[in-house]
């Protein structure tokens, strides 16, 4: 009974890399025509990615060694003890900290996250950081305060930040019923 | 690029200390990488898609001046499926600001901008799976809508 399940699941798994091809493929021949024949709005299209890329071509490599490193470095102990469920509240403030001095956003939060999970950080702490990272960046929030005045952000920052740790919470305790596991 | 510059100190400190070690973590690095990069390739042709979809006058034009709650879901909306990154984000609501949208509408716009990304959803999915990122991105959702009421009744923007 448990093989064509497993069947299955592949066979989805590898329609979707076929549709992702699909649409790599369909774009940058749209981009090469484009550049080509002088199409504009595909050359617009081009352009953004090209920036894009260029500037998250710097940030993810150094962000990638950084995770690596921390893999080999770090011991489990340590992430267990003060990220874990020995950690308490204090974890909390930890990935609150963690997210606000980080670069990148959630493309570069998103692996930390994982890294941290399987280094035997908590889910609501992992969930807490990756919330936060959207949100108490330090280097943004300094922008923003300039262009909308220190009581806005600091609001944003006093009503987010409690929400998003309520909502980590809940959202461990759901989980943990359901086997979930962070790829 | 302080950002390269703290991983080349701790990379070369590492070396120092420990080659194999070190070399197993550039390994490792590698492998995370290679993982998330189909992701992260759709998610770049995604961005280039909405952007030309969405440019900034465009988001100007669709952002209201009001500040009653379908104004704020509709902030809300825009701000979730377009991606600016905050450099030019936080200028974009100065801009804003300027023109006279309320704080209301620009804490909706700003925040759901920030916790919730449909382009990185590709990227969310690969890590978290297509549920959990699901939920993440509509709890970022309604925070970015209570921000926003909270924020308007301090203003003095919504009145009870």
């Amino acid at each position: 009974m448990k093989k064509p399940i497993e069947q299955k699941g592949e066979k989805k798994k590898s329609l979707f890399k076929y549709v992702n091809l699909t649409i790599v493929l369909v774009y940058s021949a749209f981009i090469a025509y484009s550049y080509l024949f002088k199409v504009s709005s595909g050359i617009r299209m081009g352009t953004t990615l090209i920036s894009f890329l260029s500037s998250m071509g710097k940030i993810l490599p150094c962000a990638f060694i950084i995770i690596g490193l921390f893999e080999v470095w770090v011991p489990r102990e340590r992430v267990e003890k003060h990220l874990g469920h020995q950690g308490g509240w204090k974890g909390y403030i930890w990935a609150i900290i963690l997210a606000g001095t980080m670069a990148g956003g959630l493309l570069v939060a998103l692996p930390v996250s994982s890294a941290l999970y399987h280094k035997g950080a908590r889910l609501s702490v992992v969930f807490t950081f990756l919330g936060a990272s959207a949100v108490v960046r330090i280097p943004m929030t300094l922008f923003e305060a300039s262009f909308l005045g220190v009581e806005f952000t600091a609001l944003r920052w006093l009503i987010s930040i409690p929400l998003i740790i309520i909502s980590s919470h809940f959202l461990e305790k759901y989980l943990t019923k359901k086997q979930f596991d962070i790829k | 690029m302080w950002f390269a510059f703290i991983a080349a100190v701790l990379l070369i400190l590492s070396f120092c200390l420990d080659r194999p070690k070190t070399k197993k973590a550039v390994i490792l690095a590698y492998k995370r990488f290679i993982f998330i990069l189909p992701s992260f390739l759709i998610m770049l042709i995604l961005i280039s898609v909405i952007l030309f979809l969405f440019p900034q006058e465009k988001i100007i034009a669709y952002l209201n001046y009001g500040s009653n709650i379908v104004n704020i879901i509709l902030a809300a909306l825009i701000g979730s499926i377009t991606a600016v990154p905050g450099f030019i984000a936080f200028p974009l609501a100065g801009i804003l600001k300027e023109q006279g949208i309320s704080y209301t509408i620009i804490a909706s716009f700003t925040t759901t901008l920030m916790m919730v990304g449909t382009i990185t959803f590709p990227v969310e999915t690969t890590y978290l799976g297509k549920k959990v990122a699901l939920i993440r991105n509509v709890i970022g959702f309604v925070i970015a809508i209570v921000v926003a009421l909270l924020i308007g009744l301090y203003f003095g923007e919504i009145v009870l």
